[in-house]
């Protein structure tokens, strides 16, 4: 056997599963097709990028990757094994392996920064007081927030909310991030603070899904693009495919318009 | 105010010599206290309160009723005291699922807690109390003393009031708190326990301590099954004595102070749990 042929066939034989998989994923709200049999593989490593007008899409499609939204068909797979939507167990062990970062933050507003960061290691995870607290400690200090530590959510900036949020979600050894529109709530001067902590995180390996409109980033780190519309992803591609500027697609035609804004 | 402060003045004037002060003052003062101890000397302090009683009729008659009969009404503000304990503590543990329930249940406990608040809240107390005592803890074969009975109605009816005042402060958390907390793998009773009950239970409070004060006052009503509340041993003492008004005024004081001395408790506990820099 030749041996590049040999290589071919363990590749198809024992494939390397794709971290996140969502097969056909549809689903409809209030008599309206959110999505309509969407698809997509996630790598180790991989940074999707979700682009697209609001109402395409985006928002339930990442909701639907850690199930927090059922769908009504298609399934969604872990490293190979497919989730039950309707196993609670299953569920709560999905999303643990699957951080989500919210637009609005969403931190526990009664717990200050390292406590938020914590509970859910304690709760979820059982560890003890201490070791929860050292490790939220830990990814604080990764986000540049050690000084922050005690301080309740009122007492943050936009900027420090959203990472101590992304401290929450790596506390848990998360094996993909979801990142629904990270900066679009914040204040044009802290969008910065937040996308440096998201690119150490693409440089250092972390998989992660992201829906946003900060092309400028996306363009620079994503490893694909896909464009959302009307429920269907409509284009998907390297950033310098779908946005050379010779190329007459939807996306390069969408963010020429963010650009003008 | 100000005219008083005046006429004050005016009067002390004549006694007191321009210019001199707080000194001057203070003597002038005392010079009037010297006059009336004089005046009291002379006429003779039994006097002074015979015209007393005799404006208002045995004044010193009642008096001494309300006296006598103190301890026995105080027992009275104990057991009002434990009642609405008893009954508060039942609406709250009571209440706390009712509301999960109406929120977070299936459409069956949903039916249920529905169907239950609207009895609770339409139905009049007085009504729910001779029904329960008289009517249907007879028809199960429930023998309880009159205080628990009214323990237990008056429980039953705040976990309605309550079940609402929880559930309000559930829906006002936005969503998102919700959702995060399961993003993180936490079930929903743990998302319940950890983060949507802390804070819908802070912002309960102050519809909680309105809770408290209206029950309260209901429990006067357990006076019809026997219980041997204020309402009920104020009525005994008064009925006995013919000394209506001054017992149903004392009776009146001691619900206006353990009102204040729960209310101000209450107003700690708001204080204490508060989120610093959260308003909500």
């Amino acid at each position: 056997m030749r041996p590049e042929y040999r290589y071919a066939l363990m590749n198809t034989q024992t494939p390397h599963p794709p971290v996140l998989s969502m097969r056909n994923i549809s689903i409809t709200l209030g008599g309206r097709k959110i999505l309509n049999s969407v698809s997509l593989d996630v790598e180790r490593g991989e940074l999707k990028v979700l682009i697209g007008p609001s109402g395409g899409g985006k928002s339930t499609f990442l909701q639907c990757m850690n199930l927090l939204v059922t769908p009504d068909a298609g399934s969604v797979s872990i490293e190979g094994a497919s989730v039950n939507p309707h196993d609670k167990k299953a569920l709560c062990r999905l999303r643990q392996d699957v951080g989500m970062i919210f637009q609005d933050f969403n931190l526990f507003d009664h717990l200050t920064a390292v406590k938020n960061v914590a509970i859910a290691l304690r709760r979820v995870k059982g560890m003890s007081r201490e070791a929860a607290e050292e490790r939220a400690m830990h990814e604080l200090g990764r986000v540049g927030l050690t000084d922050k530590a005690d301080l309740y959510p009122a007492h943050l900036s936009g900027g420090q909310k959203q990472r101590v949020a992304i401290a929450r979600a790596l506390a848990m050894d998360p094996k993909v991030i979801l990142l629904d529109e990270p900066t679009s709530a914040l204040d044009p001067e802290l969008v910065g603070e937040v996308l440096a902590v998201i690119r150490d995180l693409a440089k250092s390996g972390m998989t992660m899904i992201m829906a946003t409109h900060q092309m400028d980033f996306a363009t620079a780190l994503a490893s694909e693009i896909l464009f959302m519309e009307q429920g269907n992803i409509i284009e998907r591609g390297t950033p310098g495919s779908l946005l050379a500027p010779d190329s007459a697609t939807r996306t390069r035609d969408f963010c020429t318009r963010l650009a003008d804004m | 105010m100000l005219r008083s402060e005046k006429r004050t003045h005016r009067l002390l004037r004549l006694y007191i010599p321009p210019d001199s002060g707080w000194r001057g003052t203070l003597s002038a003062l005392s010079g009037f206290l010297a006059c009336i101890t004089v005046f009291c000397c002379e006429k003779g302090m039994p006097e002074f309160f015979t015209t007393l009683n005799s404006l208002i009729p045995q004044f010193f008659d009642k008096l001494l009723v309300i006296w006598e009969a103190l301890p026995y009404i105080l027992g009275g503000a104990l057991v009002t005291a434990a009642t609405i304990v008893g009954a508060l503590g039942l609406g709250l543990i009571l209440g706390i699922p009712m509301a999960v329930g109406q929120i977070y249940g299936p459409v069956p406990v949903r039916l249920f807690v529905r169907l239950y608040v609207w009895f609770f809240r339409g139905t009049p107390l007085l009504v729910l109390l001779f029904l329960f005592y008289f009517g249907l803890f007879q028809f199960i074969g429930l023998d309880v003393s009159a205080f628990v009975a009214s323990c237990l109605v008056l429980g039953l009816t705040s976990a309605a009031y309550q079940s609402q005042i929880f559930r309000a402060s559930i829906s006002a958390l936005p969503m998102g708190q919700m959702k995060a907390a399961r993003a993180l793998g936490m079930s929903d009773a743990q998302a319940l326990r950890n983060v949507i009950l802390p804070q819908a239970l802070r912002l309960s409070i102050p519809g909680w301590s309105n809770e408290f004060s209206i029950l309260l006052k209901d429990s006067a009503l357990a006076y019809a099954l026997g219980t041997p509340e204020i309402m009920a041993r104020v009525n005994f003492v008064a009925t006995r004595t013919y000394t209506h008004l001054p017992l149903y005024i004392v009776a009146a004081i001691l619900y206006f102070i353990i009102t204040l001395i729960g209310l101000y408790f209450l107003r700690a506990l708001e204080r204490r749990a508060r989120i610093p820099g959260y308003n909500m």
